[in-house]
């Protein structure tokens, strides 16, 4: 019990006190997941309309497969993008090996399945609704796509906080493609893996609770912005 | 004026239509034809396979056999336009809800305001503009359902029920709307219940029954002299109800 | 609602990458090592001194022996410095490295919960005790990851006659110093850990330093080019001014310099 609430201590120290190693990991926590999750919503959420709106041989064996890679172990991941990238890789030319590029191509990765499987399931919802009304008015499917995309804005959200929430507590993918380098690919839960494997299981703890704190408040971000616009247009 | 005028549509033809559901004949041999003007309305019991109809004159729905003449034409792609019993809004403005209509047919933005603005002036509803779609009431949904119609300038509309669950007044202004409509010179194709609307609404009745056209009369003729016994019945209110599937 | 997004979406793509230009203002090597010398703290210490020395930045990668001389292989690394002599040598041989030199030692030490069940602490020297703990049947937990550390312990193990693997006392763990310690204090075990990652260990529970000083239990370190005939994009430049100064009198003195509470961990070679 002493390790808990010393390390809920020192997550309060360490956030007010704004410390400037852990902000930095924050903000490379941020910005790397932030990022993979902005291409997963311009690749994700179109790719999984289509598909809810899409009727066609093979439709739903690749809606069981997309669902499927929902569970991707980020490990598995990892070591795919780590192989691709190493210099001894494919795409080894680029360089773009322990770096932040790498570890937003893995969450990327890892993300966009996410968040199109659960595209597909509310635009597939929408469509089922509108379908006639949008037929009769003439609309090709890729307009309709664009039009459900925009109605279910709102469910949408889920999508992206679902992204969010995964690309920010994920570990086995950054750990191997950007090698937790202190000062360059160091994330929070990079940092968490490090501080455990040393024995700083309060650090450890507390660095989970600044993680958390910050997943928190982006939640609640979306929550209000979601509240403020469905008493618009609900 | 009109959406593709120079695509001729009329008259329109429809022949000996099949359709068959779950084992159950909904159109069988339905056969009809269509002049360039004017309100017609289609009436008939439950089931008698009224909005199957409407529905594949729109597009929505292939028949198993038959066959459109659309006045010597091809089908033609746009001009045809359906308002449904519960028309679905999108969570939006009713000036988006209206304009939404506009987007197949490629219209710039700045015409595609203006039209709606218009159009929505013309059904009451200017004032509502901004307000959340979802948020009107029935008789106001209709409204709209009918301006995000009638904004495509369409050469044929089809009306399913279009005044099924709405009080006098409401159904008062729907009706206004519709022979405005007419009067631009649509071709309005439209089922009721209502035997009043029909008197006050329609230039010709098409009697619909177990799935094919009793009778197609004008509508004077139609009710001082029904031709079928199932029309007399169904004019006396004595017809059976058949389910609807 | 596209347009909000497209600018979003810029301004994280600069941001990105002014953080990852800003990381490396002048030039940058990898230096592929273990997570056990990067867990003693002693690269946070000479490192520093090494940048602002020479203007390089150096980011260390840390991973198991047997994953960093991989990496090595794969030309994903500038520089190694491991601790595994043979494997090092192997490394060299096969054409995957270059210009090999010793840099620095630290011992490993026996650690074990303080009831020494097996009496390792009266062991005559490292290989005894090694045998002690066999006989005995204590549990054990090995890192079991082709590190340096691991490859120390199964020369051990080797040398006292005993063959580990299957037993039911034997636990392999397959990660680094760290969960491997985590483990032998979860579970009351004797493992074999580096004095390096032992100091910095915050997590000891019952454990307890019971056999050390045995000159077997040295525990030499080498550093290595990658060699540029093999990945011509190798900084070899760099890479070879990061070994010069490491193996420099500046760097014996920055290694040397490096203590956890008084205590120093890491003697430089000659």
């Amino acid at each position: 019990m002493n390790g808990l609430t010393f390390a809920f201590s020192e997550a309060f120290a360490l956030l007010a006190g704004f410390d400037h190693r852990v902000l930095e990991i924050v903000l490379l926590s941020l910005q790397v997941s932030g990022l993979a999750v902005c291409l997963g919503t311009l690749v994700g959420l179109p790719m999984g309309a289509c598909l809810g709106v899409g009727r066609f041989p093979g439709r739903q064996v690749l809606v069981v497969i997309l669902n499927g890679c929902m569970g991707l172990p980020s490990v598995v991941v990892g070591v795919v993008v780590y192989l691709a990238l190493s210099r001894s890789g494919p795409l080894g030319e680029w360089g773009l090996l322990y770096s932040p590029t790498a570890m937003v191509i893995a969450q990327t990765l890892l993300v966009v399945p996410l968040m199109a499987a659960i595209a597909r399931q509310t635009v597939e919802d929408a469509w089922r609704e509108y379908e006639e009304e949008l037929t009769a008015m003439r609309f090709r499917w890729f307009d309709s796509v664009r039009v459900l995309l925009h109605d279910c804005r709102h469910s949408l959200l889920v999508a992206v906080l679902a992204g969010l929430g995964r690309a920010m507590s994920e570990v086995g993918a950054v750990m191997i493609v950007g090698g937790n380098i202190d000062r360059s690919t160091r994330t929070m839960t990079t940092a968490i893996a490090l501080e455990t494997s040393k024995g700083d299981l309060p650090l450890a703890v507390a660095l989970g609770l600044v993680l958390l704190a910050v997943i928190l408040i982006l939640n609640g971000l979306a929550y209000g912005l979601r509240l403020w616009a469905m008493r618009r247009y609900a | 004026m009109h959406t593709s005028t120079n695509v001729p549509m009329f008259p329109l033809r429809i022949r000996d239509l099949h359709w068959r559901v779950g084992g159950r004949a909904v159109l069988d041999g339905f056969s009809l034809e269509l002049s360039g003007e004017g309100i017609t309305i289609l009436l008939g019991p439950n089931g008698a396979g009224k909005s199957v109809f409407l529905r594949s004159v729109c597009g929505l729905l292939k028949p198993d056999a038959g066959h459109f003449d659309w006045g010597g034409g091809p089908p033609p792609e746009f001009g045809v336009t359906m308002v449904f019993q519960q028309p679905k809004m999108l969570r939006d403005s009713v000036q988006a809800n209206v304009e939404l209509a506009l987007r197949p047919l490629h219209v710039p933005p700045a015409e595609r305001r203006m039209r709606a603005q218009a159009v929505l002036e013309r059904v009451g509803l200017a004032h509502r503009a901004g307000d959340s779609a979802r948020g009107l009431s029935g008789g106001e949904r209709q409204r709209l359902a009918l301006a995000r119609a009638w904004i495509t300038r369409p050469r044929l509309l089809l009306l399913d029920e279009p005044t099924a669950s709405l009080d006098p007044s409401s159904v008062d202004a729907i009706e206004r709307i519709v022979r405005e409509i007419r009067t631009e010179g649509t071709r309005i194709l439209m089922t009721t219940h209502n035997l009043g609307q029909a008197m006050r609404l329609a230039d010709d009745v098409v009697f619909i029954d177990a799935g094919r056209v009793c009778e197609h009369a004008p509508v004077q003729r139609f009710f001082a002299r029904p031709a079928s016994t199932a029309a007399r019945r169904y004019i006396q209110g004595e017809l059976p109800w058949r389910m609807a599937f | 609602m596209a347009h909000g997004l497209l600018t979003f979406l810029k301004s994280a793509v600069f941001s990105l990458a002014a953080l990852a230009t800003a990381a490396q203002g002048g030039e940058t090597i990898v230096l592929a090592s273990t997570t056990s010398t990067e867990q003693s703290g002693l690269f946070n210490f000479i490192l520093p001194i090494f940048e602002k020395h020479s203007g390089i930045a150096v980011k260390v990668v840390a991973l198991g022996t047997g994953q960093a001389l991989d990496v090595g292989r794969r030309g994903d690394a500038d520089v190694l410095l491991v601790h595994d002599r043979a494997a090092e040598d192997k490394f060299v041989a096969e054409g995957y490295g270059v210009g090999r030199r010793d840099v620095m030692y630290n011992d490993f030490v026996l650690v074990g919960p303080a009831a020494d069940a097996a009496g390792v602490k009266a062991a005559k020297d490292a290989v005894d005790a090694f045998g002690r703990i066999a006989r005995k049947g204590s549990a054990w937990v090995s890192r079991g990851d082709r590190s340096g550390t691991h490859a120390a312990e199964l020369r051990f193990w080797s040398a006292a006659g005993v063959e580990p693997k299957g037993q039911g006392w034997y636990k392999e763990a397959g990660s680094g110093m760290g969960p491997t310690l985590n483990m032998a204090a979860g579970m009351g075990a004797y493992t074999l850990t580096d004095r390096g990652t032992w100091a910095s260990f915050r997590n000891r529970q019952d454990l307890a330093i019971l056999y050390a000083g045995d000159p077997k239990l040295y525990n030499p370190y080498g550093v290595i080019l990658v060699n540029p005939a093999r990945h011509p994009h190798v900084k070899k430049a760099a890479g070879e001014k990061f070994i010069d100064w490491i193996t420099s009198a500046d760097g014996h003195r920055a290694i040397s310099a490096y203590r956890i509470g008084n205590e120093q961990l890491f003697y430089p070679m000659r």
